[in-house]
């Protein structure tokens, strides 16, 4: 159940390309899962900008000096993230949190795959702690467009059996995309499950290199929302239900994470003719 | 629910103002509704309030089938607004009456519910199989959704369209339930579509619906949203709703009126209610804000009270009197029979 609190920033940080915030949020920090992601107010009680921020979360503490508090990582986009990248400790931000459906952790000890594209590594770290803790073992794949584009390598390299490194210009690691590179983690670490948060060309990817192999893998979307509470049916996307039947889902409340092999690739951006209610051929109507 | 989490400034009692407000055959307890599409069917911002505490829960349009919507992007935020084209996502009406509905029933709110359809038929099944459906407080017709392919489709362009669509609704809805009929402030004279609403059957009129735009993302230089024009909302649009407020409440001001269109405040709400609203919606606000609907109650209940009114309803419309008749009655200083003291004579300092 999300809760709807006036958080006081504590603290930011430069990492890199990145920028990281962490809230003084009560009641936020206790009932935080891996995968949750929050949704900030920005602009100030009169901004002209009406519409939510969704970040995912990062990390939580669920008892500082100052009650729970709540860390996340953004890039600057627009208006709207220059707008928190400007804000300083004590400054206060409405909050909603924690939002979504998170990662599902499995039941047994098994080998597990984690692929994070640019700071999509972030919701990535508590879960690789989740795993472990469940004696899991964890790999990670980690790719950027460029070394200051990678966010959590360091805490990665910490909490796992290996990592793989790849950017686009070659400033770390493998010159590459993360996919040049998942095949063999697969193989060689007899992955049972992969996980991924990034962008949605990489999470394409990863999907399917794990479908080919029978591997399931659970994939945390971006799509642009506007509220983050299920209510306006902005951030939907084509997914197959149990029942064999594709819908326009919520990306907010149903996701953000899905199981990779549900998301239809081929259609996100489209409303594909067999999903639930899409329009007949002869126009649409009203 | 266990915990209900709002902001320390909507936490507070309401003050000691007659909220109740009648439209047409029902009366709420108070003025302030979400808006249609703004709040799905309630069940998500149970999460943050107790939806009984509105006035009412208008629901998302629903149409006779399931349907998909639009492509994404579906929505592009603007100054003060965004700009949406979803294109009436819905589960249907059998879904909706066995989950939605039924559930604002078992929660006891008062549910409002919005039909859309594509032809005068469609109206009238929709209205039909809304009959006797506990838990329905009112219909709202949504005749102006500007997220449709044929723009010659949207009826609330056109008094004989509208006419058409009203007279088959209120013919087969429950007496007791009022039918409002959501008007598109996208015409050249909104009066005279709702005359025609009124003259159909309409009970009242919510009014407005978003405003057709659209925006160019200067990347790639295409249309901003996946079905290239959509409706805005929020507060950059306020206005234009209490401009057809005023308008339609001036034409006709025994015709109820459930306003909307960028409310944030409890002073936006006041605007609406001044220029004729006996309700309003909050929209678009709610999903920068989810508890807004309660705040908004709270800090109108205040407005109200600050301005020495014990009733809403004496509020409503109240921007149309003539100020002249409101000045606060107080004893003349001098008496009748006497006469007027001579007036003084006032001299000025010179200009240096």
């Amino acid at each position: 159940m999300p809760v709807q609190v006036l958080g006081e920033v504590l603290s930011m940080r430069r990492v890199g390309a990145y920028h990281a915030m962490t809230l003084v949020a009560p009641g936020i920090a206790e009932r935080t899962k891996p995968g949750h992601f929050v949704a900030l107010q920005v602009g100030g009680p009169e901004s002209s900008m009406l519409l939510r921020r969704a970040f995912a979360i990062y990390d939580v503490k669920e008892r500082g000096v100052y009650g729970g508090t709540v860390e996340f990582i953004f890039s600057v986009h627009g208006k709207g993230t220059a707008w928190l990248a400007a804000r300083r400790p004590q400054d206060k931000i409405d909050v909603v949190g924690p939002l979504g459906k998170p990662f599902r952790l499995p039941k047994g000890k098994v080998n597990a795959t984690l692929v994070g594209g640019g700071y999509g590594s972030a919701p990535l770290l508590p879960l690789a702690r989740a795993l472990r803790d469940r004696g899991c073992r964890v790999d990670f794949v980690l790719g950027a467009a460029s070394i200051d584009r990678l966010f959590g390598q360091l805490d990665a390299k910490r909490m796992s059996s290996s990592i793989a490194v790849t950017t686009d210009d070659g400033s770390m690691g493998e010159q590459g995309r993360v996919s040049d590179v998942l095949p063999q983690v697969l193989d060689r670490t007899r992955c049972d499950v992969v996980y991924a948060c990034g962008p949605m060309a990489m999470l394409r990817a990863v999907s399917e290199l794990a479908a080919e192999r029978g591997i399931p893998s659970q994939v945390a979307v971006e799509e642009s929302m506007a509220c983050g509470i299920g209510v306006c049916m902005t951030c939907v996307l084509p997914v197959i239900g149990d029942d064999g039947i594709s819908r326009m889902v919520r990306s907010c409340v149903e996701g953000p994470v899905f199981l990779g092999d549900r998301v239809r690739w081929n259609d996100v951006g489209t409303v594909p003719a067999d999903v639930l209610g899409a329009p007949m051929s002869t126009g649409g109507g009203h | 629910m266990s915990e209900l989490t709002v902001r320390p400034a909507t936490a507070q009692a309401l003050p000691a103002v007659d909220l109740t407000t009648r439209l047409g055959d029902a009366t709420f307890p108070n003025p302030v509704f979400t808006a249609s599409g703004c709040a799905a069917a309630g069940q998500e911002l149970e999460q943050f309030f107790d939806v009984r505490l509105l006035g009412g829960v208008v629901t998302k349009s629903i149409m006779l089938a399931p349907r998909s919507g639009r492509p994404t992007p579906r929505m592009a935020e603007t100054p003060s607004g965004m700009l949406n084209s979803i294109g009436l996502q819905g589960p249907g009406i059998d879904a909706f009456l066995e989950h939605d509905l039924a559930w604002l029933a078992a929660r006891g709110a008062r549910a409002v519910v919005s039909i859309a359809g594509g032809s005068v038929e469609d109206y009238a099944k929709l209205a039909m199989r809304l009959r006797g459906q506990p838990g329905l407080a009112m219909v709202e017709v949504n005749i102006s959704c500007p997220n449709v392919e044929d723009r010659g489709q949207v009826f609330a362009c056109d008094p004989v369209a509208a006419s058409g669509v009203i007279q088959a609704v209120r013919r087969n809805t429950d007496n007791r339930v009022p039918v409002f009929a959501k008007l598109s402030p996208d015409v050249t004279d909104i009066a005279t579509i709702a005359r025609a609403c009124v003259n159909a059957g309409a009970d009242g009129l919510s009014v407005i619906n978003t405003l057709l735009g659209m925006a160019i993302d200067t990347t790639t230089m295409r249309p901003a949203l996946g079905g290239v024009t959509g409706g805005l909302s929020g507060p950059a649009i306020r206005p234009v709703a209490v401009r057809c407020v005023w308008q339609v409440h001036q034409a006709l001001p025994e015709v109820p009126i459930l306003g909307m269109g960028g409310i944030r405040t409890g002073l936006d709400a006041l605007e609406f209610v001044l220029a004729g609203a006996s309700a309003v919606s909050v929209g678009t606000t709610v999903f920068g804000d989810p508890t807004a609907p309660i705040r908004v109650l709270h800090e109108l209940a205040h407005a109200l009270a600050q301005r020495g009114f014990e009733r809403i309803e004496d509020a409503v419309g109240f921007a149309h009197r003539a100020p002249e008749l409101y000045i606060p009655e107080e004893p003349d200083p001098v008496g009748d029979d006497e006469p007027l003291p001579a007036r003084r004579s006032v001299g000025f300092e010179e200009d240096r």
